[in-house]
């Protein structure tokens, strides 16, 4: 992980970044909870049967995509914990800019994840903007891709994430 | 024997999804947080989202609000409707007490070059008649009783 700066952007522009495998399988007990926190009953996530009858055995809800990256908040011989979106923090530091939202997010979605697959991301920057005025602060909007696929390489969802970095009106810049 | 709920022929451009009202407490909020396994502190740090973020209170996260309108969108669609694509655009946050409120509408709807039927929606999750976050979606249905996306891949999945 590093940080970019303004001028190492033009040279990352649609680059691979950050490709890596997910820190543990698809699985069926994050399927549930996360299903039970939105309190989702489509059968195909609870019933044995009709996952075999319409997608062939159980799958993920589709939306999870990300959840299988999010590293665990400690794990052993580590010292810092990981970033899911490396790219984004990486300009939040490069850039000067403290704070950071999530403003739009498209995800297309592939082949169906299922428990026990082992998912591999990398990320891609795809743009980033002049600097810009918002309620929130000052600062610059970006694009990144992420893309996902599954163990024998099927592409399985591309998400889009627009972010934007920003120094809240009346704070000091870091030196 | 399972069978589609909702066939991609009786829905049109125009047609409402049912509304979906639901209470916001802190609970569901770090539920959210868990599920997405979203571990930073303005979604379960009230002192933090306040002081830190800005914000009046710790919020929903966004990969959670994802599977809120997943489950929104499947709750009419039934099991045999898969998703294609999804775009969020998040304009404020929802806080525990706010009651948030999805609503929906088919805005299009067409068979694809493949001839897999799917239907265009804009939804809105709103607190107070202000709206929190808009989705768009492209969502996949059967075309008849015994056609399933879900049984499409590699060149005959076009999401």
């Amino acid at each position: 992980m590093s940080a970019i700066g303004i001028d190492d952007i033009e040279g990352l522009l649609g680059e691979s970044q950050y490709e890596e495998v997910g820190e543990f399988p698809v699985e069926q007990g994050y399927i549930w909870t996360t299903c039970s926190s939105v309190e989702n009953g489509n059968p195909l996530f609870w019933d044995a049967e009709v996952a075999e009858a319409v997608t062939g055995g159980p799958i993920a809800p589709p939306t999870m995509v990300s959840v299988w990256f999010r590293p665990h908040h400690w794990a052993p011989n580590r010292s810092t914990p990981g970033l899911p979106l490396q790219i984004h923090f990486d300009l939040k530091e490069g850039l000067g800019l403290p704070e950071a939202v999530m403003s739009d997010n498209t995800i297309v979605f592939h082949e169906p994840v299922r428990p026990g697959d082992r998912l591999t991301t990398r990320q891609i920057l795809k743009s980033v903007s002049d600097q810009k005025t918002t309620k929130l602060g000052t600062g610059r909007f970006w694009v990144i891709d992420v893309e996902y696929h599954n163990q024998r390489g099927d592409l399985v969802a591309v998400e889009s994430y627009t972010g934007f970095g920003y120094r809240r009106a009346g704070t000091e810049e870091t030196p | 024997m399972t069978t589609p709920t909702l066939l991609h022929g009786n829905v049109q451009a125009g047609q409402e999804l049912p509304e979906l009202a639901y209470p916001v407490t802190a609970t569901t909020i770090v539920l959210g947080a868990l599920a997405a396994r979203d571990w930073r502190p303005m979604h379960h740090d009230k002192d933090f989202a306040v002081n830190r973020n800005g914000t009046q209170d710790i919020f929903l996260n966004t990969p959670n609000l994802a599977s809120w309108f997943e489950r929104y969108i499947t709750d009419w669609t039934g099991p045999f409707g898969r998703l294609q694509r999804v775009t969020f655009r998040m304009k404020g946050s929802i806080f525990p007490g706010d009651t948030m409120v999805f609503r929906g509408a088919v805005t299009d709807s067409g068979i694809d070059a493949v001839g897999c039927g799917w239907v265009a929606l804009d939804i809105a999750v709103s607190v107070d008649g202000d709206t929190k976050t808009s989705c768009t979606a492209r969502v996949a249905l059967p075309t008849a009783v015994d056609d399933n996306p879900w049984s499409r891949s590699g060149d005959r999945w076009t999401p």
